[in-house]
C-alpha cells in the first residue's frame, strides 16, 4: 500500500541568493520533484514606463540604463535606435563603429557575468565568476574610460554618441582583443570539460524547439534550442550587415548548450570587434545635430534589436510634443521566464536552481 | 552520464587554478593603495563655475530628477544674479545631462567618490559647497580643456601599472584600515 503524501508548497525567493535579484518561485513538490512552478515578479517594479510619459526624449537614455544593468549600454543603443527610427534621424558613419564596437563590448560582458553566476549556482561558488570578472573589469575599464561610469553609462543620445573616444582607447582596445581569445581558452580549460559541470548540466533543462519559438524565446536560450535566429543577421539595424560573423546554435536545448552558445558567442563578437577597428573612420562627426527639446513626429515605432539577453525592443508613441505619449519595453528576460513552468517540471529542487541560473536573467528587465 | 576517463576534466581545471596560484595579484588594498580613476569621471558633488554661470536656468531643465533648484533675481544691466543653486546629492543619479547642456561650461562633472554624510541634511549642497576650489576640481566630462591636468586612467588591461601605482603586495601586518595611501 503506498503512502498517502502531501503536496508540499516552497518559496524560492524573494530574497534568495540564486534568483539574482528579487524574484520568487512559488513551488509545489512532490517529496524533492517539482510538480507546479509559479513565477510571482514584481518586486523590482520603478515604473520606468510611467515615468518616460513625464520625460523629454534625452532625459529618458539614463532611465533605460536602469533595466538591465548588466548590458545597459545595449538599452541605450536601442532605445536611441527607436527614437531615430520615429524621428528619420541618420546618424554618423563614425557614430555606428562606436556604438557596434560597444554593443559587443557590452555582451561580452554581459555572458561573462551570466556564465559566472550560471556556474556559481551549480556549485562552484565564486571561483569561475571571478575568473571572468578579471576580463569583466577590464571590458569596464575601456567603458570608463570613455563614458566615466562603470555601470551605468548614459552614453548613447538620439543620433549618435555624446562625446568622442579619447585617443588612448582605441590601443587598449586592440590589446583587448588580442589577448582575449587565450582567455576563453582559460575558461574552457576550467568548465568545459568537467565531469561534475557535465553531469549536472547535460540533458537538465530542456527546452524543446517548438516549446521555445512558442513562448517567443529570444538571445543565447532561443538559439541553444536549435534555432538559428538572430536579428543582427535576419533584421539587421545600424550596420551589422557589413560584418562577417556566425550565429551558434547548440542542439538539445539543455543547461550545457545555454552555456556553450553564450561561449562561442563571445567569440563572435570579438570577430565583429576586430572588423569594426579595422574600419572605423579616423576622425569626423560623432553626433548629428539633434536640439536638446526636440519634437519627433507625431506616429508610432517599434525599434528591437539583438540585446544580449535576447529581443529587446521599444514602442513608442509620439503626439508630437517634447515627451513620448507612451513607451513600452518589450525585455528579452521577461518573455524567457515563461519558459521555466516547461522546463523545471519533473526535475528537483537542486535541477531548478542551476536551470533557472542558465536562463540569465536580470530583474531590473523584468519588472522595470 | 558516462566518461571514457572520469576526472581528466577536474584535473585540467586544478592545473590551472595551481598556474594561477603563483602570479601577482591584480586587485588592490583600497583604502592604502588608491587607483587613478578616469579622467571622464562622473564623480560625486558637481564643480559650479559662479563667474561663468549666467542664471539661465538650463541645467534646472536638462535634470531628470528636477534636483537643481536655481533662484535668480535681476541685477543691473538687468543681468541675472544667482541667489540660490542648489544640489541635492541624495536624489541625483549623475547622469551628467545637466554638465551637458550648460551652454556656458559653468558646471562639471566632480572626481571625488567617498562622499558618505551622516544626514541627509548633509546631503544638500549649498552654493558654496559646490564652487570650485583647490579641494574640489572639476572632471574631464564633456569639459575636454581639463583634460590634460588629469593623470591617466590606471587600466587592468596594462596591469594597471599604467599612470597608477605599481602594485604590491602588503603584509597583513601594513595592513591598517583607514591610514591612507
Amino acid at each position: 500500500m503506498p503512502i498517502k503524501t502531501e503536496q508540499f508548497y516552497l518559496n524560492v525567493g524573494p530574497q534568495h541568493p540564486s534568483t539574482h535579484g528579487v524574484f520568487r518561485l512559488r513551488l509545489s513538490l512532490d517529496g524533492e520533484v517539482v510538480t507546479d512552478v509559479e513565477p510571482i515578479i514584481g518586486y523590482l517594479h520603478r515604473g520606468i514606463e510611467k515615468l518616460a510619459e513625464s520625460r523629454t526624449y534625452t532625459q529618458i537614455i539614463p532611465l533605460t540604463d536602469r533595466l538591465d544593468y548588466l548590458a545597459s549600454m545595449t538599452d541605450n543603443v536601442a532605445y536611441c535606435l527607436a527614437v531615430e527610427k520615429l524621428a528619420g534621424i541618420k546618424i554618423p558613419e563614425r557614430a555606428e563603429y562606436i556604438r557596434v564596437i560597444f554593443s559587443e563590448l557590452m555582451r561580452i560582458s554581459s555572458h561573462m557575468m551570466a556564465v559566472g553566476f550560471y556556474l556559481n549556482d551549480c556549485g562552484a561558488f565564486f571561483t569561475p565568476v571571478l575568473y571572468m570578472w578579471r576580463e569583466r573589469e577590464k571590458i569596464i575599464d575601456l567603458f570608463d574610460m570613455v563614458c566615466g561610469q562603470r555601470l551605468l553609462y548614459n552614453y548613447m543620445r538620439v543620433g549618435g554618441v555624446s562625446q568622442d573616444v579619447p585617443d588612448e582607447f582605441l590601443p587598449a582596445i586592440k590589446k583587448f582583443v588580442a589577448e582575449m581569445p587565450r582567455y576563453i581558452g582559460e575558461y574552457n580549460q576550467l568548465i568545459k570539460q568537467n565531469e561534475i559541470f557535465l553531469a549536472r548540466s547535460k540533458g537538465v533543462g530542456i527546452l524543446p524547439k517548438e516549446t521555445a519559438v512558442n513562448i517567443g524565446a529570444s538571445g543565447p536560450v532561443l538559439r541553444a534550442s536549435g534555432v538559428k535566429w538572430d536579428i543582427r543577421k535576419m533584421d539587421p539595424y545600424s550596420i551589422y550587415d557589413r560584418f562577417d560573423f556566425e550565429v551558434p546554435t547548440g542542439e538539445a536545448g539543455d543547461c550545457y548548450d545555454r552555456y556553450w552558445v553564450r561561449i562561442q558567442e563571445m567569440t563572435q563578437s570579438l570577430r565583429i570587434i576586430e572588423q569594426a577597428i579595422n574600419q572605423i573612420p579616423a576622425k569626423g562627426p560623432i553626433c548629428s545635430e539633434v536640439p536638446q527639446f526636440f519634437r519627433p513626429p507625431p506616429g508610432e515605432t517599434y525599434g528591437y534589436i539583438e540585446a544580449p539577453k535576447g529581443n529587446l525592443g521599444f514602442y513608442i508613441v509620439s503626439d508630437g510634443s517634447i515627451a513620448p505619449y507612451r513607451l513600452h519595453i518589450y525585455p528579452p528576460t521577461l518573455i524567457n521566464i515563461t519558459a521555466l513552468k516547461d522546463m523545471m517540471i519533473g526535475w528537483k529542487v537542486a535541477d531548478l536552481i542551476i536551470i533557472f541560473g542558465s536562463m540569465d536573467v536580470v530583474l531590473g528587465e523584468i519588472d522595470r | 552520464m558516462k566518461f571514457e576517463r572520469y576526472g581528466t576534466g577536474i584535473v585540467k581545471g586544478m592545473a590551472l587554478t595551481l598556474k594561477h596560484l603563483f602570479r601577482a595579484p591584480i586587485t588592490v588594498q583600497y583604502p592604502d593603495e588608491k587607483l587613478n580613476i578616469s579622467r571622464r569621471t562622473r564623480g560625486n558633488e558637481l564643480v559650479w563655475f559662479p563667474e561663468k554661470c549666467t542664471g539661465c536656468g538650463t541645467c534646472t531643465k536638462a535634470c531628470l530628477q528636477g534636483n537643481i533648484i536655481l533662484v535668480t533675481h535681476r541685477g543691473e544691466e538687468s543681468k541675472f544674479i544667482v541667489d540660490k543653486f542648489e544640489l541635492d546629492s541624495g536624489r541625483c543619479i549623475f547622469c551628467g545631462l545637466c554638465v551637458e547642456s550648460c551652454p556656458y561650461n559653468a558646471l562639471a562633472m566632480g572626481l571625488s567618490y567617498e562622499c558618505a554624510k551622516y544626514s541627509r541634511k548633509d546631503l544638500v549642497l549649498s552654493k558654496e559647497r559646490l564652487a570650485v576650489s583647490n579641494d574640489h576640481q572639476p572632471s574631464a566630462y564633456y569639459r575636454p580643456q581639463f583634460d590634460d591636468q588629469l593623470p591617466d586612467q590606471s587600466l587592468l588591461l596594462y596591469d594597471r601599472d599604467k599612470g597608477g601605482q605599481k602594485l604590491k603586495f602588503l603584509p597583513l601586518s601594513k595592513r591598517k584600515r583607514g591610514s591612507g595611501a
